[in-house]
């Protein structure tokens, strides 16, 4: 697969470090699940967004909720339905597999054509959750005892797979995935990222805000640091409002678009006071 | 090939399994690190570590074990302009390759190092498709576009920064589990008292309407219940905090953990206390340890079940006299009849599923002011630092007894 697979370079909409793309590589090249975690905001569901778009595949998003179980990835026997069919309906209820419904990994794994499998936030769900995929997404096969048919990969899909360090992860899935964390973007990188999505903003604007966006961060004693996403966010903000740069650091508007805690706006307060303007805190 | 840097790797405390490093052999047959060093680095990084809390540890083993072998960069100014002027890259079929790797005589890193610099030496103009200068296109193991089994690339596909830079610059200090932590990381770290807290000897009382469904279903439509044990958290916190005096420095850390106490909302019960010190026959109910609002030790000890999980907070450091003496307390006007060390056995006693934690680094706790008190404590009770990795450890002591 090797040596035919193109390689993943980003996308127009989404900026990739270098060793991020090399990971990508590695964990298609060994046909193994990637395991990427990192600050919200650093774009681990987008990610596969990308990859997908970048290798023109289907993508396929389980969303894992606290509730979700490896079950219902799988497959789900609609035995209600067959009970309801078997008194009023007028189908064939000894034919069960009518009543099989693939989850979102059966669906990727009898897809036609290569697809990335994104499953989001695993971490949200029950501890043993990992635990009990780990065969089905190493042999990428199942079994549905209902109707004694095997489900096989025709293509082993790739396997995105996002966390957000809620919960540990057990070691013996781990030991299966390729692993990368994606590190908070420093402001070249961060840079790059903001143009990619205001392609005509001006380079004023863009290092004021982004002067203003790593002082904040840097604060100490923040609830919720601001992110990727609210950084966007902010631009959009400054851009609509039609400041003038010099006025970004100094007066630091629409501070909401950045601050999502109550408890951390008397804190940017109490450094601005202190501290006097931005701009002269940097160093 | 690199067995050292296994072994070195679980030296430095990474986690890395058989598993793993089969894995990478796996990559590296597959050309997967690309004959590049920095490829390398993050190639084994991905498939050997499995949290960022262990980059730093990677870092400091991958600087050790391959600082020696990065080429100086004076001597690869000059070869890199030898290599400028490149070749087309050397396309060849596996069986040449196969080929060409029984033909060229594998090198080991001393050996490699030893011929790049005799090159160095004698070489002064650029050569291409060769097999024996530094050049490109050929199968000279130096260069780059060509082929060699064990070579040594040189330039070709740019890379900004080189492998061992990178680790040793050590960007990922700050994710060591080991050091202190924010308040998020402190909440993670206890959510763990959740994981193994669900309750063995509950009684099976809740429906479970999914599984009850598909039994009746598959007993062909005769009801059939089915009742689980209910998920809730059951377990009870009791906290104890040393304030003020030599815990002055550690208060940040402190109120991180409080507030993360604070925050997770899953425990069943949380009870805050303070002391000064030691815990002598009171508890206060707030940080200024007034005795106004304070309650009996006794009454307290009374009033809690034994299943409530005990976490004492403090330095553990003191003068022996508060520690052993009766009427050792530090607190003017005040007496205690009982020493602190009896007192805090007693509390060892009524929590089986108790710790300390300790705000000190342990590496010091043999040689700084009040190891004396320091040890003594650790004797009545399992003694964690207060970092991530230490309250993680902690959990185990507080959901088994010891």
């Amino acid at each position: 697969m090797n040596a035919s697979f193109p390689g993943y370079r980003g996308t127009d909409d989404y900026v990739v470090s270098d060793d991020l793309r090399n990971v990508v590589d590695v964990a298609v090249a060994l046909s193994r699940p990637l395991l990427v975690k990192g600050e919200p905001g650093t774009g681990k569901t987008l990610l596969a967004v990308s990859i997908a778009r970048a290798l023109g595949l289907r993508l396929i998003i389980w969303n894992i909720k606290s509730t979700t179980k490896a079950q219902e990835g799988l497959y789900v026997y609609d035995t209600v339905q067959r009970l309801y069919d078997s008194q009023f309906g007028d189908r064939d209820v000894s034919d069960i597999k009518q009543y099989i419904k693939l989850g979102k990994l059966g669906e990727a794994f009898i897809s036609d054509a290569p697809v990335v499998l994104l499953i989001d936030e695993i971490d949200k769900a029950d501890i043993e959750f990992p635990n009990d995929l780990l065969w089905e997404l190493d042999a990428m096969s199942f079994y549905i005892p209902e109707t004694r048919e095997t489900i096989e990969a025709k293509h082993r899909p790739i396997v995105i797979i996002t966390s957000n360090a809620e919960k540990e992860l057990p070691d013996a899935f781990l030991r299966r995935c390729v692993f990368h964390y994606i590190e908070f973007p420093g402001p070249e990188m961060m840079a790059t990222i903001v143009r990619v999505h205001f392609p005509d903003l001006e380079e004023n604007l863009l290092q004021e805000a982004l002067k203003a966006f790593y002082w904040l961060r840097e604060l100490p004693g923040l609830q919720k640091k601001p992110s990727t996403s609210e950084l966007l966010d902010w631009v959009q903000a400054l851009v609509i409002g039609g400041l003038r740069p010099e006025r970004i650091t100094a007066e630091m508007p629409f501070l909401g678009v950045l601050l999502k805690k109550n408890q951390d706006f008397p804190v940017v307060e109490r450094y601005r006071n202190t501290a006097g303007r931005v701009s002269q805190l940097r160093r | 090939m690199f067995t050292d840097f296994f072994y070195l790797l679980r030296a430095e405390g990474v986690p890395v399994s058989i598993t793993e490093w089969m894995t990478l052999m796996e990559a590296l047959s597959q050309g997967l690190d690309r004959s590049s060093l920095t490829n390398f680095y993050y190639l084994a990084r991905s498939l050997l570590v499995k949290s960022e809390a262990y980059y730093d540890k990677y870092d400091v083993a991958f600087t050790w074990y391959f600082g020696r072998i990065e080429t100086p960069d004076e001597i690869t100014e000059q070869a890199m302009r030898w290599v400028e002027n490149a070749l087309p890259p050397l396309n060849l079929t596996p069986e040449e390759r196969e080929r060409l790797a029984q033909r060229l005589e594998k090198l080991d890193l001393d050996e490699l190092r030893r011929r790049f610099e005799e090159r160095l030496k004698e070489q002064n103009e650029e050569h291409h498709g060769g097999s024996h200068w530094i050049g490109t296109g050929g199968t000279s193991p130096f260069g780059h576009s060509g082929y060699h089994p064990s070579g040594l690339r040189l330039g070709g596909e740019s890379h900004s920064r080189s492998a061992v830079k990178v680790a040793a610059e050590r960007r990922y200090q700050g994710y060591r589990d080991d050091l202190t932590l924010g308040v998020r990381q402190f909440e993670v770290a206890l959510k763990r008292l959740r994981r193994l807290s669900t309750r063995y000897d509950a009684p099976r009382d809740v429906l479970d309407l999914e599984e009850t469904i598909k039994e009746t279903c598959d007993n062909a439509g005769r009801l059939k219940l089915v009742f689980i044990r209910p998920r809730k958290n059951t377990l009870k916190l009791f906290l104890l905090m040393d304030v003020g005096g030599s815990m002055t420095p550690y208060s940040r850390l402190c109120s991180q953990l409080f507030t993360a106490v604070h925050r997770t909302t899953h425990f069943k019960d949380i009870r805050f206390y303070y002391f000064h010190n030691c815990v002598y026959d009171h508890l206060y109910l707030d940080p200024t340890c007034h005795p106004r609002q304070s309650e009996a030790t006794t009454h307290v000890l009374q009033n809690l079940d034994t299943e409530y999980r005990l976490i004492i907070v403090g330095d553990a450091s003191m003068a022996p006299s508060e520690l052993t003496a009766p009427g050792g307390i530090i607190w003017w006007g005040m007496v205690n009849e009982e020493p602190g060390l009896v007192w805090l056995q007693r509390l060892r006693q009524r929590f089986p599923y108790s710790v300390w934690l300790n705000p000190i680094p342990a590496e010091q706790w043999d040689n700084m002011y009040g190891h004396q008190t320091l040890n003594a404590i650790r004797q009545v009770f399992p003694m964690y630092e207060l970092t991530l990795e230490g309250i993680t450890r902690s959990t185990g002591s507080l959901l088994n007894k010891r």
